[in-house]
């Protein structure tokens, strides 16, 4: 089971952010979980300097921008 | 898909969300083989660069034989001088914006915010107020994303006034606004601007670093410190990046901020021909010009509650410029407007007390109202 966190504090990109992901985890075929981590002292717990970030099984992929489709799949797969 | 049970004060959430321009990104670097710097892109880029250039050198002699010769308006008549102004400066503010965005998104590819913190960290005061101020203009910042960045700069070892410098700086001194101010008024207005602006952040950060001000900062951005670093992996990212992803991301910075300002600009643009052609001179004079002392407090007072962005101001600035404000006092307005916001204020409460935020507040704004006087007083 992949543990995906999308970081964000609910801008558009952080929604454009968890759609690509939920999109790229589909592709992937792989069970997975999803969660929006929207509170600001969790979020930096994970030491992130900028919002949106991609966090995959506890480990901060990305950070700062939506990835395309591809670039998602490979993050998370 | 579920949401964290952590809750939020709705008002916060909305403002967050109003407050994200995050327009600024690095773009995706998909490593992939089509990305490859061939002969032929080399070409197409150098051909691209020139007809850019050819297209901006003829715009003028092109927008007047349009007006009169194709469209037939008479020379001198109100309607005339409205329709060239508009056919000309369209095309030379989004040339120009397409151009400046695109390097800049290039070069922010060289400036994570990781790496500016690495730069920034346990400099001295005031060399790192200068350097935080002139990293703001570079570095990949958006609104929603102050908290974050705060309190990674703080935590890192970059001193507070020194965070305050670039938190002044990133957002006042950006791309869009001096290219408008460049294209609508010319190089000396846009590089006033750059320079104050630059002032106003490295002045108001020291100042703000002087009062110790340390013991206001929410203490739990401090209980981060002791945590452990889970996110090795975002930084050291943008170090290895190939010319091709960091042009790639020039690319999309355009698409993405050029094809949210475009209407601004074309609305403000249509304003700024309105007011050339058919507004009397000097009908702001008396309420704006320099002689009304109060006139710069004043448009303090009213820009830090307005909200725009930099597209979005920049047409009322041609608009009071044109009727016969003064040069000071329009940029003060501007500034504030754009450098001071209430949803920034209130993203920031996060991480800073009350009076923190006022304070902060009260000095970019003093500031800006110094920097309005003086240009009033020497223009």
């Amino acid at each position: 089971m992949k543990k995906i966190q999308i970081l964000g504090t609910g801008c558009a990109k952080c929604s454009n952010l968890a759609a690509v992901a939920d999109e790229a985890a589909k592709a992937l075929g792989v069970p997975y979980e999803l969660t929006k981590v929207t509170e600001m002292r969790q979020i930096m717990s994970f030491r992130v300097m900028s919002t949106p970030a991609l966090v995959v099984d506890g480990v901060v992929k990305l950070s700062g921008r939506v990835p395309s489709l591809d670039e998602a799949k490979q993050l998370i797969g | 898909m579920r949401s964290s049970s952590s809750p939020q004060p709705p008002s916060e959430r909305r403002s967050s969300a109003e407050g994200c321009c995050c327009a600024r990104s690095g773009a995706a670097p998909a490593r992939s083989a089509a990305g490859l710097v061939t002969p032929l892109r080399l070409a197409l880029a150098a051909a691209a660069v020139v007809t850019w250039w050819l297209v901006y050198r003829n715009l003028a002699g092109f927008s007047a034989w349009l007006t009169y010769n194709a469209l037939g308006l008479s020379r001198g008549s109100q309607l005339g001088a409205s329709v060239e102004f508009f056919l000309y400066d369209t095309p030379k503010v989004l040339l120009l914006l397409v151009l400046v965005v695109f390097g800049v998104g290039v070069v922010r590819t060289f400036f994570t915010p990781e790496r500016t913190r690495a730069l920034l960290a346990g400099r001295r005061e005031s060399v790192g107020n200068v350097l935080a101020a002139l990293l703001g203009t570079v570095t990949p910042f958006c609104s929603c994303s102050a908290v974050p960045l705060f309190i990674g700069f703080v935590t890192a070892g970059v001193p507070l006034g020194v965070t305050f410098s670039f938190l002044i700086s990133a957002p006042m001194v950006n791309e869009v606004a001096l290219v408008l101010l460049f294209g609508m008024f010319g190089w000396q207005v846009a590089a006033l601007y750059l320079g104050t602006g630059l002032l106003v952040a490295i002045a108001a950060g020291w100042t703000l670093g002087r009062l110790k001000l340390e013991r206001h900062v929410e203490p739990w951005v401090f209980e981060n410190l002791s945590r452990g670093s889970a996110a090795a992996g975002a930084e050291g990212v943008a170090g290895a990046m190939p010319w091709a992803d960091r042009l790639r991301a020039g690319a999309t910075a355009v698409r993405e901020i050029v094809g949210k300002v475009w209407l601004y600009v074309l609305l403000g643009i249509a304003v700024g021909a309105g007011i050339h052609g058919y507004v009397p001179e000097n009908l702001m004079a008396s309420i704006m010009g320099r002689d009304a002392w109060w006139s710069v407090p004043l448009a303090v007072l009213l820009g830090v509650p307005m909200y725009a962005n930099a597209a979005g101001i920049i047409p009322v600035v041609q608009a009071l410029l044109g009727k016969g404000a003064a040069l000071g006092t329009v940029l003060a307005f501007m500034m504030a407007v754009i450098a001071l916001s209430l949803p920034e204020a209130i993203i920031l409460r996060q991480v800073l007390r009350p009076r923190l935020i006022a304070t902060f507040f009260g000095i970019v704004a003093a500031g800006i109202l110094l920097v309005g006087y003086l240009f009033n007083w020497l223009l």
